[in-house]
């Protein structure tokens, strides 16, 4: 089988992963004219696909055999899908030639289980030696890390990698024992243990100038497949909640499960939920950045799901009127972040403002701020929500989008 | 009427000159004109600011955020720009504060071109594509772009720094960038029929990029978001899209309505039990299980509900001919995930008090009375909670078989947590610290959990627990002594 073949089964079997990014590690480059490649802290997408996702990284499994057998996977050991499996050399060379042309910022590595944890991890492993050591590659490695695998080999792939990450899979360890039989929820979450553990010692050693001891400088990430099994938002969230706070996740990706070919018929064949995919990262989002309690996105939520039809924020907003409007000439920071509509850089903008000069509501185009979601919580120098309007139950449907017409603009 | 004339569109020192000159002799942004000499002969052959007297000892400042704006913003197509840019350094003179005032039509504007010339910047750092010309040693990569803004020069070094070991060319209808290995050389703009056509990998990567493209989650306009039509031209890739998209609903639904296959070979089969071996193991299980075997089965315990969010059950450890056992209250942070007791702050804390009590650690079982981590997520942290009665209770089974196993000579119960469950009530450690308790046959020492003293804020008032916690520990280790010598 010729790569290019093998290059077209290796990267559909891997293209379920949602995670592509290469931001969030270290500063480094080859000016010093040994070696190839660079990384800054921002991350770049070289490409998109039509399903909107970007291509940060050239994402491979070195090979789609696989002992387990993941009802949810592609790979899964009864699917009838082709296998194939690239010999460290080829994914090598792939990775550098595709750089060379400014297709990709690095490699995304993970793997089928084939014969044991330790092997497979090994295999993975390698791929990165060879790029760092023998090529001097200095571009972006994200691999993908196996559960149980010995602690000198996830030592060794910290070393080489910016990023590692072991997908959760599952929300409720209840589905994942039943979709995935072979896959042990805790033997995961020790390992992710094991990680953060190893991330904190490298970041104690560069604090106390310790014997520098590289590991894995944008930290580790998972993913949970949303819609294959009955858990709903509220277990969702409180599961990225509690994985964020226990293993200091840089990311939980969320994927909405999509068809796959040869599926098991154990699993919804629908169309993906992508509206829902959505939501929960805008609530992620909330949980990280505007200082959201998972409780509080969710309490009131009906049937532990958050609405498909307006943002958590805004739903979170509805339930607490009390708390509006909100002054945005003297708010402070924490209840700016709780306005519908506005967004980080939008309060850092407001703040920096309304030191100088008050805020109108003609002001609020200027700050990227959608004028129609966010007036009715606000008051500015000029504008006050009259006070009805806040009390109204049909509040709501000036907010839920409009029908429009499918299409795609082509 | 002052008509400036800049050398060229990126022209920032000629710009900064002028601007600053024209400042000092308070020409108002209404009285100049800016254009750009575009190498045909000179219409204006006097520029205007040679009438302007130098003010050498004229000098004023600027916030560096004007600086750092106004080098962005120069470089973006609009030809506004050198006026907006003038009239808003003539504000700033007497409104030091203008730039944070985002709302300010002048000051949006200059953000907008920035930000729209380093979003340009960032889009010819990813959309960029080398095409091989030679091969092996003698490879030269060769791109076509182009950029919507002024931005060549500004990109370059990016690609200097990321592909120092290869010659490489970018050629752009208005500027070229050129990298040797050794420095960047910038030479007049060219016509894209100079740019190669083709690269042998260019197959290979559209594969790649047809492969990765789930058809089932079609999201055409946050791709276009993305990556707008106008780069579209100069991306090998982008001549899949519009068949990719059109292929898409046909090929998500022949994976939904085509029927499952057979599975191509037989699930593993589990390895067949012997149904009277396992009969015979539970008969032959011993009255005191070794404490390997106690660790296995608590790892699966199920007892209370923390085990949902910890991530693992945090066994006591030690060697099984301990003749002291010291119990804690429940895993904190670091022991839920390493799996061992006492190996975060707390930890090394009883360590020190133990070595200067004059215990050896590694001859001492050390276990827990709870062997869940109980918290609540708080952002990036976890805060430690007090485990309840109930929770304390479900998990006295595992202390009363460790203790069965061990058979300690000595107990010693850190905090209240552990005296509750080693003495299996709540018992106050301030009125029953200081001396041995029988319990059961077995002698009880209560003292203090070693997090007690890491939470004090007082130093003074650390020192003086932290020395009636050895105290206590002494009291055990002379106990033990004197039990032994007898």
């Amino acid at each position: 089988m010729d790569v290019q073949r093998k290059l077209a089964i290796l990267a559909d079997a891997a293209k379920y992963d949602a995670s592509c990014a290469s931001s969030g590690t270290e500063q480094r480059d080859s000016s010093d004219g040994k070696g190839l490649g660079s990384t800054s802290g921002m991350g770049i997408c070289h490409s998109y696909a039509p399903d909107g996702r970007c291509i940060s990284l050239l994402k491979v499994l070195l090979t789609n055999a696989c002992n387990y057998d993941c009802l949810y996977c592609v790979n899964r050991a009864s699917s009838n899908v082709p296998r194939a499996r690239f010999t460290i050399d080829e994914i090598v060379k792939l990775t550098l030639d595709f750089y060379r042309r400014n297709y990709i910022e690095g490699l995304f590595l993970s793997s089928g289980i084939i014969r044991s944890a330790d092997y497979t991890m090994e295999q993975v492993v390698s791929v990165a030696r060879s790029l760092r050591e023998q090529h001097h590659f200095r571009g972006y490695i994200h691999l993908k890390t196996i559960p149980e695998a010995d602690d000198a080999l996830i030592a060794e792939a910290g070393k080489y990698a910016d990023r590692l990450s072991i997908n959760i899979e599952m929300p409720e360890e209840g589905s994942l024992a039943k979709l995935a039989p072979e896959k042990d929820v805790r033997a995961i979450r020790r390992t992710m243990g094991r990680l953060r553990l190893k991330l904190d010692e490298a970041q104690e050693a560069k604090t106390t100038k310790a014997k520098p001891q590289r590991f894995a400088p944008a930290g580790q990430s998972t993913q949970m497949i949303v819609g294959a099994d009955s858990a709903d938002d509220s277990t969702i969230l409180n599961t990225s909640a509690n994985l964020y706070g226990a293993y200091k996740l840089k990311r939980v990706y969320y994927s909405a499960f999509s068809p796959i070919p040869d599926a098991s018929r154990a699993l919804p064949l629908i169309a993906p939920p992508l509206v829902r995919e959505h939501r929960l990262y805008q609530a992620d989002w909330l949980m990280r950045f505007y200082g959201f309690d998972v409780g509080e996105i969710v309490d009131g939520a009906a049937q532990g799901m958050l609405p498909l039809d307006i943002d958590p924020k805004l739903a979170w907003a509805l339930r607490h009127r009390d708390r509006f409007p909100l002054d945005v000439n003297r708010a402070s920071r924490e209840e700016l972040l709780r306005v519908p509509g506005f967004g980080t850089k939008a309060v850092d903008r407001i703040i920096a403002t309304r030191r100088v000069t008050s805020i109108r509501s003609a002001d609020l185009t200027r700050l990227h701020i959608p004028r129609n979601k966010a007036l009715p919580f606000i008051v500015l120098s000029d504008h006050r929500p009259s006070a009805r309007l806040l009390d109204e139950a049909g509040l709501v449907e000036r907010f839920k989008p409009k029908a429009t017409q499918l299409g795609f603009g082509f | 009427m002052h008509i400036i004339t800049l050398d060229g569109e990126t022209d920032f020192d000629g710009w900064r000159k002028a601007a600053r000159l024209m400042a000092l002799n308070e020409v108002k942004p209404e009285d100049v004109t800016w254009t750009v000499r575009d190498g045909e002969p000179e219409l204006f052959a006097a520029s205007a600011t040679d009438e302007l007297p130098d003010v050498p000892q004229g000098t004023f400042n600027v916030p560096s955020k004007f600086v750092e704006l106004a080098k962005a913003a120069i470089l973006h197509r609009n030809p506004e720009r050198f006026a907006l840019l003038y009239r808003l350094l003539w504000r700033l003179r007497g409104h030091h504060d203008l730039l944070n005032i985002a709302t300010d039509a002048d000051v949006a504007e200059i953000i907008a071109m920035a930000r729209a010339v380093h979003r340009d910047e960032h889009k010819m750092h990813a959309f960029v594509r080398f095409r091989e010309v030679g091969r092996e040693h003698k490879a030269h990569f060769v791109a076509w772009f182009e950029p919507e803004h002024h931005i060549v020069e500004l990109a370059a070094p990016f690609f200097a720094r990321r592909f120092a070991d290869m010659p490489w060319s970018i050629l752009t209808p208005d500027v070229c960038a050129h990298w040797d290995g050794h420095e960047i050389a910038i030479t007049q703009g060219v016509a894209k029929s100079e740019a190669p056509t083709e690269d042998r990998l260019e197959e290979t990567w559209r594969s790649y990029y047809a492969a990765i493209f789930n058809p089932a989650r079609l999201k055409v306009k946050a791709m276009q978001t993305e990556m707008p039509r106008k780069y579209w031209r100069n991306l090998p890739e982008a001549s899949l899209i519009k068949p990719l998209i059109a292929d898409a609903a046909r090929t998500t639904s022949t994976m939904i309505e085509s029927e499952a296959s057979e599975p191509h070979k037989p699930q593993k089969q589990e390895p067949a039990q012997d149904p009277s071996l396992q009969d015979l193991s539970m008969a032959r299980k011993p009255a005191h299980d070794s404490i390997a075997a106690l660790r296995e089965e608590a790892a699966n315990c199920r007892a209370c509900p923390l085990w949902k969010d910890a991530t693992q059950t945090v066994f006591g450890e030690g060697p099984q001919s301990a003749t002291v056992m010291l119990v804690g209250e429940q895993p904190g942070d670091k022991e839920d995930l390493a799996g061992h007791p006492f190996v975060g702050p707390a930890g090394q804390m009883l360590d020190r008090a133990l070595e200067e009590a004059g215990i050896d650690r590694a001859k001492v079982y050390v276990t827990n009375a709870v062997k869940h981590f109980k918290f609540v997520p708080r952002g990036k942290i976890r805060l430690h909670q007090k485990p309840n009665t109930p929770e304390i209770r479900a998990c006295r089974q595992w202390y009363e078989r460790e203790l069965a196993a061990i058979e300690p000579e000595l107990v010693v119960a850190l905090g209240a947590t552990a005296a509750q469950s080693v003495l299996g009530k709540a018992t106050p450690i301030n009125r029953n610290r200081g001396h041995l308790i029988e319990h059961d046959g077995v002698k009880v020492l209560v003292t203090v959990h070693p997090s007690y003293l890491l939470r004090l804020p007082d130093a003074d008032a650390r020192a003086r627990e932290y020395a009636r916690f050895v105290d206590d520990l002494k009291l055990a280790a002379g106990w033990l002594r004197r039990a032994h010598a007898a």
